[in-house]
């Protein structure tokens, strides 16, 4: 299986690491609404098909990725930073 | 019907072997039942098993998508096992060890049960320590356990290089002798056969698409054989459970599936008679009668519905089994193939009532569902027949993750990846 990391360009599954299920919504920090984070720790969509998940570039860059992936044939649609939305990670300032 | 005995055999040998019956009808699929089981593997048709035996339940129907035993209970690597730390999980499993022997008396039908016992390697003082820990654990509910100085394993395995040299030098190991393999098709057939001598329809080639509902309650299924009303229906389906339980509605489950490889080398004369594992990996092996080596790791680690794996896990699984037996470095792996376990969140399974009226659950096995067997089955149709859990499954509820309950054997939290 490979993975074509924004960054880093297609590389082999061994490099990246699982992070798991990307569809789950984790609670504000001081939440204590205990279901909103009883399902997010605990409950999965787990589909049969395109999967929405987080993969961490381990052995290369990183970077947080969020990859559609089916489950069924491992095949994988898209790739994009997981922070994506906002594009992607800006560079911090004093730190190359 | 025939039973199989000694004089069986050689009957049937005298006329050619042309007499003998199919083990199991091949029924058209009635209007109604009292109990349906989605699942025509292991677990599922112990369920029907000991629902007709022990609970007089015999209208009851075994719905499966594929043939019998397509499944996991013909892709696993047939350890038995009751060598757990958490009470409940011991209790269970041990339950499960005591009928695994006597199963092949129970079911008329030899399922080569063979306690050769298995072995956890322990390679740094601290392992040991720990085995220690659930040695000790285990013989405080009655189990078997025993520890065992690298001398002494030398003895049981020579093969295996516990010299200093070693990659990961083995200082001891923690034995249970009762565990061992059983032949995983002869304990879907035994069951099967079982299950349908005392009446119970299995019905192989049958779809589940759908299910029939009055108001919340589950009141039968669709299948690609025509509907099918049932007063209970219960659900056996290992890696397919998401996707069943979606078919009900059910959206979320604390349940990923997951994929496991395993592998056969080509047939060697004996050369490890019992079950090993490695402590610094995971990595298991045992040699089946024919002579084949069949050893497992790790899950791939993502989800999937594929019965196939990839490569990292097949390289890392050769590694660890070269780490143990330098060998083995020129045996040629024969096959290799790929199964789909319910990973849960907790690394226990849960056998329960719901989540919708009428509807039964038995899921979460990860990858070590094969020696639950015969305890599976027989918790799952007391809870079915009952509509309450035994003691020795009421721990594995659906509901114990919402209410901070879980059974988390190796304290891994919530993450199946590494359970």
């Amino acid at each position: 299986m490979l993975i074509t990391c924004p960054y880093c360009g297609p590389r082999d599954v061994i490099e990246f690491t699982y992070q798991g299920d990307g569809n789950r919504e984790r609670p504000e920090p001081a939440s204590q609404n205990f279901e909103a984070w009883n399902a997010y720790v605990y409950d999965r969509l787990n589909p049969a098909g395109d999967h929405n998940e987080i993969w961490q570039h381990s052995g290369g860059c990183r970077s947080h990725l969020r990859v559609v992936r089916n489950t069924l044939t491992h095949e994988i649609s898209s790739v994009a930073f997981a922070r994506g939305d906002h594009g992607p990670r800006r560079k911090m300032e004093g730190k190359s | 019907m025939a039973e199989y005995s000694a004089l069986s055999l050689l009957a049937n040998a005298l006329k050619g072997n042309k007499d003998w019956k199919p083990a199991w009808r091949k029924p058209d699929p009635k209007a109604s039942y009292d109990v349906i089981i989605i699942g025509g593997g292991g677990h599922g048709l112990s369920t029907a098993y000991y629902l007709a035996k022990e609970h007089g339940i015999t209208n009851v129907a075994v719905l499966e998508k594929g043939w019998l035993g397509s499944g996991n209970v013909g892709r696993n690597t047939t350890a038995v096992r009751s060598n757990y730390l958490l009470p409940a999980n011991t209790r269970f499993y041990e339950h499960s060890m005591k009928m695994w022997e006597g199963l092949s008396h129970e079911l008329n039908y030899n399922v080569m049960f063979s306690q050769r016992g298995c072995l956890n390697l322990a390679h740094t003082p601290a392992q040991f320590d720990d085995y220690a820990r659930r040695g000790n654990a285990m013989r405080h509910l009655g189990v078997d356990a025993e520890l065992m100085t690298p001398a002494e394993i030398k003895r049981l395995i020579p093969a295996l290089d516990i010299s200093s040299n070693a990659r990961f030098p083995v200082v001891g190991g923690l034995m249970q002798r009762r565990a061992g393999t059983a032949r995983h098709d002869a304990v879907a057939w035994g069951y099967a056969r079982g299950a349908d001598r005392r009446g119970v329809d299995i019905i192989e080639n049958c779809e589940v698409t759908g299910f029939l509902r009055d108001g919340d309650r589950v009141t039968g299924v669709t299948t690609s054989r025509g509907d099918i009303r049932a007063k209970k229906v219960a659900v056996a389906v290992a890696g397919s459970t998401g996707r069943v339980m979606q078919l009900a509605g059910v959206d979320t489950m604390p349940i990923e599936s997951h994929v496991l490889q395993a592998f056969v080398t080509e047939s060697l004369k004996p050369f490890i008679d019992t079950v090993v594992t490695f402590g610094m990996g995971h990595f298991y092996m045992s040699q089946s009668d024919k002579g084949g080596l069949v050893y497992g790791g790790d899950i791939d680690g993502y989800n999937s519905y594929a019965q196939r794996g990839n490569l990292p896990i097949v390289d890392e699984v050769m590694s660890e089994m070269l780490a143990l037996f330098p060998g083995l470095a020129r045996v040629r792996m024969l096959r290799s193939w790929g199964g789909v376990c319910d990973m849960s969140m907790d690394g226990s399974p849960i056998i329960t009532m719901g989540p919708l009226p009428g509807m039964y659950l038995n899921c979460g096995w990860c990858y070590g569902g094969f020696k639950a067997t015969p305890a599976s089955g027989w918790c799952f149709a007391w809870t079915i027949a009952k509509d309450q859990p035994h003691d020795f499954n009421a721990p594995f509820t659906l509901d114990r993750f919402h209410r901070g309950l879980v059974i988390d054997d190796k304290g891994q939290g919530a993450n199946p990846r590494l359970h």
